[in-house]
């Protein structure tokens, strides 16, 4: 059984760090870039706000961020766990 | 050598390359056919998958339609990126690791069901059919642009290029020749955007240049404010649309993106499930260095457009119709009038051409104080804007012939990878799959071109009446993988409650109330004036037809849920499989599903 358990380790480990990942994603594009805008309209960036460069320049970077952050953290649990391939 | 012959030239030696390519390394046999024999390397993939994803609606139509909008169309940038994340979290690594060619083969034995996998064929079918309308529609204003035809004609002449293109090669011979699409198309929008940024802000990088001061000191984007706000347009930085509307519409292109049958597929030809993650990360860098700059060439144009119009300032004369047809910077117009998409008219008699927005009331005024009788910029195509770019901040003849080759590398990769995808899904999960499963692997392939061949001919008939702009026709496609595919493979993986009738019932749930909501709003079969309802004021509260596809997904969740927890619970053996998918340990090589 013991297999299993780590089976489910390694599982509910992926989702946290999935849920965790897509927190940030929604908080950068929905948050900050739309909702939230308003909020930041105190910060001023080039003409503008900081909500309009998170709504078309700083979203994407942090989505390029979010994906290799999570490859790379998900291929060290992959060997934590020892479910990589071989 | 005058623009013309440069166009061709420019146009002629890119698809000599790509031809070559494609005949280079032509698909022997079906498994190079569908995934190149997955023996990609994730870069290499990665920049495939970004030349096949960015389609006409990303280079051609995109940057207009924020120029024109500006902040509000924000959602394309996001949600065209955004949706990465969902794909290289939520399902590339899972698909990878299950191993077979198409995603309805994945439905199918994860909902063990042939009726699940039917269902996700049509689902495809309808995503990818009304995907090529928008590409058929980019190819026709690049090639109407190039040889100086109209847009029609252009439809025309694109379409044979595209179907004898596509039915060259099968996923081997479009990975390679995508390689060489990505690097002439990002050439093509990289190039003039940095000329136009150090023009006008002295910063080479367009992404900065954006946030940067024009020659006066003043920020780039504060000027354009100023003077698109005395035109009496819409101020460019700020919100105007509903909030709960920009939400769902980015939300949807996300889902849309994580949906899309002709990228998924690009996961599934990596060597290995790490690959996979890698896989979307490296796409996402290659469609960011376009993303990033898209911005900054839809607010420069717009502020170029607004000079040439008004070339002494806002308060004083507009430009006179003899500049438009003498003065070579103003060229341009006229070339572009050719294909029927640029178009103006002298209201009053004055000999000049006043562009303002004539439904703002203070401009009314001004227009009677002056003896303007209405905007004279009668019609400006937002497709055209970044094919016109160069040639409106007078770049020198080889970066337009550049660009037109951009565009229509562009639309081509696109496509081709949605042919495929479509000629897949017909004869692999169709034919082999489910009526002849006998049939030769020649008969497959036969089959794959032929249902290539139909379906461009399908979406011509429908592209004579786009249901909008390239972009927004796209985005519909969008908003019908969001609420079919995307939903049925993320339940497939983090579920295993939900069953074979669940899934069925979602996804047909799904595409069917987002199908109704866009026909009631753009038109049955897109046929002009059959809609009921229009996109200014639509059925439900602010949320327009675009995007629905949020809505759609969401009510396929709910279904799938509810309909699973009322029928018979999935059975042990797809437990297994689903716990199989979910680790990357003993990741073979695909094998052929039937």
């Amino acid at each position: 059984m013991s297999q299993d358990n780590d089976k489910n380790a390694y599982w509910s480990a992926n989702v946290r760090l999935i849920l965790i990942s897509l927190a940030i994603w929604a908080l950068v594009s929905f948050g900050f870039g739309i909702i939230l805008r308003p909020l930041l309209s105190g910060i001023a960036v080039g003409g503008t706000d900081l909500g309009f460069w998170f709504a078309q320049q700083g979203s994407i970077i942090i989505f390029l961020i979010l994906i290799f952050f999570y490859a790379w953290r998900m291929n060290k649990l992959d060997q934590e766990h020892g479910v990589d391939e071989e | 050598m005058d623009q013309f012959t440069l166009n061709l030239l420019f146009v002629g030696a890119s698809f000599a390359l790509y031809i070559g390519i494609a005949i280079w390394a032509r698909a022997g046999s079906t498994s190079e056919f569908y995934a190149a024999g997955r023996g990609v390397h994730p870069v290499t993939n990665g920049m495939a998958t970004a030349a096949d994803w960015m389609s006409a609606a990303s280079f051609i139509s995109m940057a207009g339609l924020i120029a024109f909008t500006g902040y509000d169309n924000s959602s394309f940038l996001m949600g065209w990126t955004g949706g990465y994340v969902l794909l290289a979290l939520l399902l590339a690594p899972y698909l990878r690791k299950f191993g077979k060619f198409t995603v309805s083969e994945f439905i199918g034995d994860r909902f063990y069901s042939k009726t699940a996998r039917m269902v996700a064929v049509i689902c495809l079918l309808v995503a990818s059919i009304t995907y090529v309308i928008g590409q058929m529609q980019g190819v026709g204003i690049a090639f109407g642009r190039f040889l100086e035809i109209d847009a029609f004609w252009g439809l025309l002449i694109g379409a044979c290029v595209v179907f004898a293109y596509a039915v060259f090669g099968g996923m081997k011979g479009v990975t390679y020749t995508q390689v060489a699409q990505y690097c002439v198309l990002i050439t093509a929008y990289t190039i003039p955007a940095v000329f136009i940024s150090l023009q006008l802000t002295g910063n080479p990088i367009p992404a900065l240049g954006l946030f940067g001061t024009v020659e006066s000191g003043e920020p780039l984007l504060a000027k354009l404010n100023q003077i698109v706000t005395d035109l009496g347009f819409a101020e460019y930085t700020a919100a105007h649309g509903s909030t709960l509307n920009m939400v769902l519409f980015t939300l949807s292109l996300m889902i849309g993106t994580a949906g899309l049958p002709h990228v998924i597929m690009r996961f599934f030809t990596v060597p290995k499930v790490s690959d996979a993650r890698w896989s979307a990360g490296w796409t996402l860098v290659f469609i960011a260095l376009l993303y990033l700059t898209a911005p900054a060439v839809g607010a420069m144009a717009r502020l170029n457009i607004s000079e040439l119009m008004w070339p002494n300032g806002t308060n004083a004369e507009a430009v006179s119709v003899e500049q438009i047809e003498t003065d070579p910077e103003y060229a341009w117009m006229a070339t572009w009038q050719k294909t029927g998409l640029l178009g103006w008219e002298d209201k009053n008699g004055d000999g000049k051409i006043q562009y303002y927005n004539d439904k703002n009331a203070d401009l009314q005024t001004k227009a009677a104080e002056n003896g303007w009788e209405g905007n004279e910029l009668t019609n400006f195509n937002r497709d055209i804007l970044v094919l016109a770019n160069p040639e409106i901040a007078s770049l020198p003849g080889w970066v337009i012939g550049l660009v037109a080759a951009g565009g229509l590398a562009a639309a081509l990769s696109t496509a081709a990878g949605l042919l495929l995808a479509i000629s897949s899904a017909v004869s692999h999960d169709l034919l082999k799959g489910q009526l002849t499963p006998n049939m030769s692997e020649k008969n497959e392939l036969m089959a794959a071109r032929i249902s290539m061949a139909a379906a461009i001919v399908v979406a011509v008939l429908l592209g004579l009446n786009p249901p909008g702009f390239a972009a927004q026709t796209v985005a519909l496609a969008f908003g019908l993988a969001a609420a079919s595919i995307f939903p049925a493979l993320m339940m497939g993986i983090f579920s295993t409650r939900i069953n074979n009738v669940g899934a069925v019932a979602g996804m047909l749930a799904g595409l069917v109330v987002t199908l109704l909501y866009i026909f009631l709003h753009k038109g049955w079969f897109f046929i002009p004036d059959t809609n009921s309802f229009t996109d200014a004021d639509p059925l439900l509260g602010p949320i327009k037809s675009t995007s629905f596809g949020a809505i759609g997904a969401m009510v396929n969740f709910a279904v799938a849920f509810v309909v699973s927890g009322m029928t018979k619970e999935t059975p042990q053996e797809i437990k297994d499989l689903v716990e199989s998918v979910r680790v990357p340990r003993g990741a073979g090589t695909a094998v052929e599903g039937h």
